[in-house]
């Protein structure tokens, strides 16, 4: 018998019904969790820079100790419990949604590198066929100079991989994920 | 070999077959190539970011969350089924307590979203989204009606075949899925582009259902399985 991955198909427009009308998750660390508060507005936008308003983010991290609530991660750590780590939902009209939750920890890579402090994004969208993964950074980190997965993105392009600070309002920040174009994030293939 | 103790230790997951999953930029689904990288994605090595992933606990669920058609007051319209299938990881081990959600039009192709103008009438005992935990062997299990077929703004007299959209977790971030079961023997297979964006013909086989006379409940509802396989670890992270 041999076990290969049923295909990937598009949410479609309808995604809402069964995945953020009643199950929406804007919150992906409660107030209690230890750490830097963070309010991030990330935007779905098309080739032509429109947003798109059927996508649907969906968010993965680790709590403020760069400790991920997951059996897989065998860490000497116990992860906080006040930081859910998953977050998802569906943008607005103008393809935008906010999330609350705190700045993540620094998290192990490969060999003995240690990754900077970053949010795992799966996007979903009509006329998206198999969901994309990026990454979100925070600009002006200094550890992102030494980030393991940042050093494998060509440095051009590094930026759309950046959140930028809000300068109106403190821990707010903005994340565009530009699907394609001229300023086209960056994609990993996981 | 040595027990595994270093704490950095990571694992890896199988990569996909190129041909096994949709390809991304596929003109005849008209949206797509606004809504895709143009660019080549980065190759990523697996670390904990993507080998971990959201483990569902937090939202309870209700007892007529896998049961479509008693979540109202009367029965919905339609053929009534069971759909029911196991979720296992591409070694064939079984994913247990994961969370399976499924959404759907109803029998005459409407789905309760205001976005949708398919002239097809609504039912008021249908709103066509459910949920359930997968059980120690994988399995899950729903009760609904069979959706209806739905036109769609694609290319002239464009129509879907019957579906239902399913996601699913998985144990990492990195085996999470979103799909559409069809259902055997749909004439509007060959014509429908998101169903032929998967270009292995074996590949595209695997998201439609079977009937299953072992599933249908005798005077009340026809079965039909849905196996689902996710990505699955290179080797599991507690083997010795
Ligand atoms: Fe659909």
């Amino acid at each position: 018998m041999e076990f290969v991955p049923t295909p990937s198909q598009t949410a479609g427009p309808y995604l809402h019904i069964g995945l953020t009308r009643n199950h929406s998750k804007p919150c992906i660390a409660s107030p209690q969790a230890k750490g830097e508060r963070v309010w991030l507005k990330c935007f779905v936008l098309d080739g032509d820079g429109a947003g798109v308003n059927d996508s649907l983010v969906e968010i993965w991290q680790a709590d403020g100790q760069g400790k991920y609530n997951h059996p897989d991660d065998r860490q000497a750590k116990t992860a906080d419990p006040e930081c859910y780590g998953f977050g998802r939902m569906a943008g607005g009209e103008d393809g935008g949604c906010e999330f609350e939750t705190i700045k993540p920890g620094r998290v192990p890579g490969p060999g003995n590198t240690l990754q900077a402090p970053h949010l795992n994004v799966a996007v979903y969208a009509r006329g998206i066929l198999l969901h994309l993964y990026t990454r979100i950074y925070f600009a002006g980190d200094p550890a992102n100079e030494q980030d393991p997965v940042l050093a494998l993105v060509p440095k051009e392009r590094r930026e759309t991989l950046m959140a930028q600070p809000d300068p109106a309002r403190p821990g707010g920040w903005r994340f565009d994920i530009r699907l394609t174009g001229e300023k086209e994030t960056v994609f990993f293939d996981v | 070999m040595g027990q595994v103790t270093n704490e950095r230790s990571i694992v890896s997951y199988h990569r996909h077959a190129p041909a096994s999953q949709p390809t991304r930029l596929y003109d005849a689904y008209k949206s797509t190539p606004k809504r895709n990288p143009h660019k080549p994605l980065i190759f990523l090595p697996h670390t904990l970011s993507e080998t971990t992933g959201p483990v569902y606990g937090h939202d309870p669920i209700a007892e007529t969350d896998n049961d479509l058609t008693r979540q109202h007051h009367g029965a919905p319209q339609g053929e009534r089924i069971i759909v029911t299938g196991r979720v296992l990881d591409d070694n064939g081990r079984p994913v247990p307590n994961t969370l399976v959600e499924i959404w759907q039009a109803n029998a005459a192709g409407r789905y309760v979203h205001q976005r949708d103008q398919h002239p097809a009438p609504l039912d008021p005992n249908f709103s066509g989204a459910g949920r359930t935990l997968t059980d120690e062997t994988g399995a899950y299990r729903f009760v609904t009606i069979k959706p209806g077929r739905y036109p769609w703004f694609n290319h002239y007299n464009a129509w879907r075949p019957a579906h239902i959209h399913f996601s699913i977790f998985g144990r990492a971030f990195l085996s999470r899925l979103i799909t559409q079961m069809y259902f055997p023997g749909d004439p509007l297979f060959d014509y429908d582009p998101v169903y032929q964006s998967v270009p292995d013909e074996k590949a595209r086989q695997r998201m439609i259902s079977k009937f299953d006379l072992e599933t249908t409940q005798p005077q009340w509802a026809l079965g039909f399985r849905f196996d689902i396989v996710l990505r699955g670890p290179e080797a599991t992270p507690f083997e010795a």
